[in-house]
């Protein structure tokens, strides 16, 4: 029976009224009295010394305020980096200055040059037209091998080279895992590209900063995922403001995906200019803007191996990655490709011995960051990409040479350091083979032959690592911050609760799943329970959202507290009814006596808590409200197998999506309707990224894809109606509600298996392709049909051609079966 | 965008007139909108041609369709479905309902686009430009990528098109822009074939002559062999050679769907 209330129930999306009838109230709703506003002026050029800047007719022109540029900004931070990579040598990162406007170079399409405080956006933005900067221009960098070349032009004149690191995984193994493939039966190898992504949330990035000159307060308002955490980088590294003076508010905000965690350099710019012209000043990106100053994602060229004994097992693994880092380092861009990907390699599978190489490299483009799963889409893809491939040159099965390989047992310590406490990776493959049909493939695939299509079959299998993440261990690889989550559970006079939580909400439905879980615990009707976030003038320190993690570590945050709450209401309970407290229980919101008729309401209870006229005030303190810090002790991991049917047109390439199954294991579910829309998203996403989606650069480092005339997003009608279940459950073992996460996962699922199915449509038309680099456009799947090399290997700028590129791969020439 | 004037004529004279200065006429706005907020453009003042009645609206008669030329997609693509549906089929797939309520056929013409609709079905049809000042045939009128024979502030007033025994467009969507990566449209009269195609060559629009000859002997897609020669677009979403090769499956889809009498078809889906 599914509920109707509580955990498990699929409570309907509170948030969405006020979505859905524009009364929601984003940054940019937000006007501040007697505001200024700023446009930035940017870089046209990738790469270029800044000889001089002359802004005076800019000064001179209606309205303006003032023009800053990185001359203002001399004796200020530049924006941190919150991870810190060890290379294979025991060596820190190389890592660059990134100040706030553009100090001595200008280093991407986009990089702000000089930045116009006006009185209306308008004048600002006239201003800005008016800047003559004097750029000498520089050879761009932006092929990741190239750019690694003995002689290549430096993106960072003061560090040794482009390469940022050189890291490997575990070190130890290599040399093991080295002996593993002289040994293996079979070897497969694979070079692909994880192509450049631009998230794209449907709000652009905003911020007003302010500043009360009475008190000294800072306020920033800003779109972001994570507001304290804004506050701790942007007060103690780059503007020097105590966080009692800085309140940041991230209020509703239209989807992040990654891309507004970070802490950008027009947050700190609105802080300082707010502070030195006494004005609030309001910035508003365009969707342009965002093209070149949303930080990007994925961008990996890589080459994989996988050793396999003569029964088909896995015996190792192997990778090289070249993982674009752009022209700075973004807030969390090192931990992307080397903890979030290499600790993922393993997969669902028993291979013994993995050894993960990447090497991060300086580019002239924009920075690139985490995207909606960061790092483990990028370790899925090509795990389950290469595996597909040795299934075809071994003749065998790929879902039972999957099967084959499967961890059965749990806890299971991979060799990629993390140790996955629970799964079931043959359960989830049922349910996908039921629900997906794949029985039925065999006749769907006549149907399609007989209206001249192709028709292929992919199936894949992910793990993800979510609920990010145990504070101790991330300070041990690097992080520079810790991981927890917090929660302030408020029961009011009256009974109703307001939740404090560190957690973010960006489009996850969390004022409603987390309300569910509260007023569960109590017995209470959800409508009591409001979720308050975003503010860190009224929540406690958190973390924010990211990393599939607010469900697993804020909802373990908001238990704990509850508990607490909980706890102490027991007490007054039993004062109240004169019993003793251990027989105190709470159903349905109201507190009995056990084995008597006693009881008293909820109600009552917290009535007494704040009018302490009969309360036990010599045992504890009136009022009732309590806060929890939770840090969890392992990662979770959230796993599952997907299926997709795609058929192709021979004569176009045109491939289009027929039926999409997800079968996923999340553990517990709190509200099946929102996770089914976490898990649509995803697949638009991950679909996206396999089909449609690239961020193109030419060899100038002009962005090709700068607007939506050339960045293809995914539109309904590019998706079939999706398949969703999760219903195979193996609860985690170590957070209080046995959730896992679900929020990235059909993003990091979903592109093996439709590249998998179009490689199986064109195998069954004949066309022996290996692989097609994603995004798998009509013009490249096409031109792979008609024989050219498949763009493999391809660094930036890869999109342009259908048939490249040894020159810029990765080792070796295109594989083809 | 930079300030400008806008000017809200009723009458064709007197956009003309207005238009006579440094003014630009303003139609459905899709194409220049976007332009003037990108402050791609600065014209000082906009003649908005969309109050003007007698420019709208689509008439039927013996020889062959008028259509005004401030009529947008979605009204021609509503008033040429019985009279030549694969013209209506055309209009009813350009960009998607907004762009269609506003856009217009005036502006599409006058804007030439190299991946444009409107133009392949002109040129298809063999319609006359007709302008405040004259008219002017298809084969006349489309000289090159974003270049036509319209002087500076000619308006385009209507666009006539005679009526073929059978015609269809079919076109294959650029993913990002929903243009026309490549698109055919093909139409049979009784003296003979013409087929157009957008979107493929660095020239613009153009008439395929090998393939209305081939078609014009025997109107069946099997004898659409070959490709077109001459410079064709390569960018991000496809190569010349790959352009190139489109368009003899879009014309060959084009002939099928215009013997089925389905007006078209396009990759983007129903
Ligand atoms: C999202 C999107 C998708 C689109 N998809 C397609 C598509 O699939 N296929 C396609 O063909 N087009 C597409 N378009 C373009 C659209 O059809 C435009 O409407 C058209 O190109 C221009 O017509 P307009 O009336 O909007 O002209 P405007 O934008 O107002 O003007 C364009 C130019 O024509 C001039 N002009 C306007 N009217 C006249 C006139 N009557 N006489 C002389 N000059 C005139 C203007 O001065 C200007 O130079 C798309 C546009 C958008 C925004």
């Amino acid at each position: 029976m599914p509920k109707d209330t509580g955990i498990g129930a699929s409570t309907k999306r509170r948030e969405d009224v006020r979505f859905l009838t524009g009364k929601g109230r984003y940054t940019d709703d937000i006007d501040v009295r007697g505001q200024a506003h700023v446009v930035f002026l940017r870089s046209d050029v990738a790469h270029a010394r800044i000889g001089g800047i002359d802004t005076s007719e800019a000064e001179a022109m209606p309205g303006v305020i003032r023009v800053f540029t990185g001359r203002d900004f001399e004796g200020v931070g530049g924006l941190p980096c919150g991870w810190q990579i060890t290379d294979r040598h025991g060596q820190p990162m190389q890592e660059p200055a990134h100040p706030v406007l553009a100090q001595g170079k200008v280093r991407h399409v986009g990089d702000p040059i000089a930045a116009v405080v006006a009185e209306t956006r308008q004048q600002a933005r006239d201003a800005a037209e008016a800047i003559m900067p004097d750029l000498e221009e520089l050879p761009a960098v932006i092929d990741m091998k190239a750019a690694l070349a003995e002689d290549a032009p430096k993106v960072h004149d003061d560090l040794t080279s482009n390469l940022c690191y050189d890291w490997g995984f575990v070190e130890e193994n290599k040399a093991a895992t080295d002996e593993a493939f002289a040994e293996a039966a079979h070897v497969t190898t694979l070079e692909l590209v994880n192509n450049r992504l631009i998230a794209n949330p449907m709000e652009p990035r905003v911020a007003v900063g302010d500043f009360n000159a009475a008190t000294g307060d800072h306020t920033l308002y800003t779109t972001s995922q994570n507001p304290h955490v804004i506050r701790l980088l942007m007060g103690a590294f780059v503007l020097g403001i105590p966080e009692h003076k800085l309140r940041v508010v991230a209020p509703d905000v239209g989807g992040g995906f990654g891309t507004k965690i970070f802490h950008y350099a027009e947050e700190a710019f609105c802080t300082f200019a707010a502070k030195a012209l006494g004005r609030p000043v309001k910035w508003t990106s365009s969707r342009s803007e965002a093209f070149m100053s949303d930080a990007h994602g994925r961008d990996h060229v890589t080459k994989i191996e996988l050793a396999l004994d003569a029964q088909n097992n896995f015996t190792a693994l192997r990778t090289e990655t070249y993982a674009n880092m752009g022209a700075y380092l973004s807030t969390f861009a090192p931990s992307v490709p080397t903890w979030l990907h290499g600790t993922l390699m393993a997969g669902n599978y028993r291979t013994p011995l993995v050894y993960v190489n990447v090497k991060a490299v300086f580019t002239n483009t924009v920075p690139v960051d985490a995207y909606r799963g960061a790092g483990r889409p990028e370790a899925t893809f090509q795990l389950e990409r290469v595996i597909d491939l040795a299934a075809r040159e071994l003749g065998v099965d790929p879902i039972a040479l999957r099967r084959q390989n499967f961890i059965t047992e749990f806890p299971y310590q991979t060799p990629v350091a993390v140790e996955y406490d629970t799964g079931d990776y043959e359960g989830t493959m049922k349910v996908l083979e039921e629900k997906a049909d794949l029985a039925g493939f065999a006749a769907r695939r006549k149907e399609s032959e007989a209206k001249g299509k192709m028709r292929g079959l992919g199936v894949n299998c992910y793990i993800e690592a979510c609920g990010i993440a145990p504070s101790k261990l991330v300070g041990q690889l690097g992080a520079r911050a810790g991981l927890y989550e917090s929660a302030t559970v408020r029961v009011n006079a009256t009974g109703g609760i307001t939740v404090m939580t560190g957690s973010h909400s960006h489009g996850q439905g969390h004022e409603t799943s987390f309300a569910q879980v509260v007023a569960d615990m109590i017995g209470l009707p959800e409508d009591m329970v409001e979720i308050e976030h975003g503010d860190t003038a009224n929540t406690p320190m958190g973390m924010g959202t990211y990393g599939s993690r607010s469900l697993a570590v804020g909802g373990s945050a908001m238990v704990r507290a509850t508990e607490k709450i909980v706890a102490k209401a027991k007490k007054i309970a039993a004062h109240l009814m004169e019993a003793s407290e251990g027989d105190i229980e709470l159903k349905d919101g109201t507190f009995t006596v056990a084995g008597t008729d006693k009881e008293v309401a909820w109600g009552d209870v917290t009535l007494a808590a704040y009018v302490p006229h009969n309360y036990p005030l010599e045992e504890i303190e009136p009022g009732l409200e309590e806060t929890a810090f939770y840090d969890p002790n392992n990662f979770t991991y959230p796993a599952g197998a997907y299926a997709c049917e795609v058929e192709v047109d021979p004569e176009t390439g045109q491939v289009t999506v027929e039926r999409f199954t997800a079968a996923d294991d999340f553990g517990n579910v709190v509200n099946p309707m929102i996770v089914e829309g976490q898990v649509h998203g995803g697949l638009a996403q991950g679909i996206g990224q396999a089909l449609l989606e690239s961020c193109a650069y030419d060899e100038e480092g002009q962005l090709l894809s700068a607007s939506y005339m050339d960045y293809a997003m995914p539109r309904a009608h590019d998706l079939p109606m999706f398949t969703v279940d999760s219903s195979s459950r193996t609860p985690c073992t170590h957070n209080p509600l046995g959730v896992k996460g679900c929020g990235e996962a059909g993003a990091i699922g979903s592109p093996p298996s439709v590249v998998n199915a179009v490689i199986d449509a064109l195998h069954s038309g004949g066309h022996r392709v290996g692989h097609i680099d994603m995004p798998l456009t009509p013009a490249r799947v096409w031109a792979a049909m008609n024989g050219a090399v498949p763009n493999m290997g391809a660094a930036q700028p890869a999109a342009r051609t259908d048939a490249t590129t040894e020159a810029r791969s990765v080792g070796g020439p295109a594989t083809r079966t | 965008m930079y300030a400008f004037d806008i000017e809200r004529p009723t009458s064709l004279a007197d956009a003309k007139a207005l238009l006579a200065g440094e003014a630009q006429a303003l139609g459905g706005g899709q194409t220049l909108i976007p332009t003037l907020k990108q402050r791609l453009a600065d014209p000082g003042t906009l003649v908005c041609l969309s109050g003007i009645a007698e420019m709208k609206g689509v008439t039927s008669g013996p020889d062959g369709v008028a259509i005004g030329g401030g009529t947008t997609h979605a009204e021609a693509a509503e008033g040429l479905k019985d009279a030549i549906p694969g013209l209506a089929y055309l209009a009813s797939r350009i960009g998607d309902p907004a762009v269609r309520n506003r856009g217009t056929i005036g502006g599409s013409l006058a804007n030439d686009d190299p991946s444009a609709c409107w133009p392949a079905g002109a040129l298809g049809l063999g319609a006359t430009i007709v302008t405040d000042a004259r008219e002017i045939a298809a084969d006349d009128f489309f000289q090159g990528m974003f270049t036509t024979a319209l002087e500076d502030g000619e308006i385009v007033t209507a666009v006539r098109f005679p009526v073929p025994e059978a015609s269809a467009y079919s076109k294959m969507i650029q993913p990002a822009s929903r243009f026309p990566l490549v698109a055919a449209f093909v139409a049979r009269f009784p003296d003979g074939v013409r087929v157009a195609i957008t979107g493929a060559s660095e020239d613009g629009v153009f008439r395929w002559r090998e393939a209305e000859g081939a078609l014009s002997a025997d109107f069946s897609p099997e004898v659409v062999t070959g490709q077109p020669e001459g410079p064709m677009i390569a960018d991000l979403h496809g190569t010349a050679d790959y352009r190139r090769h489109l368009c003899a499956v879009m014309t060959r889809r084009a002939v099928r769907a215009a013997l089925d009498g389905t007006g078209g078809l396009s990759s983007a889906g129903a």
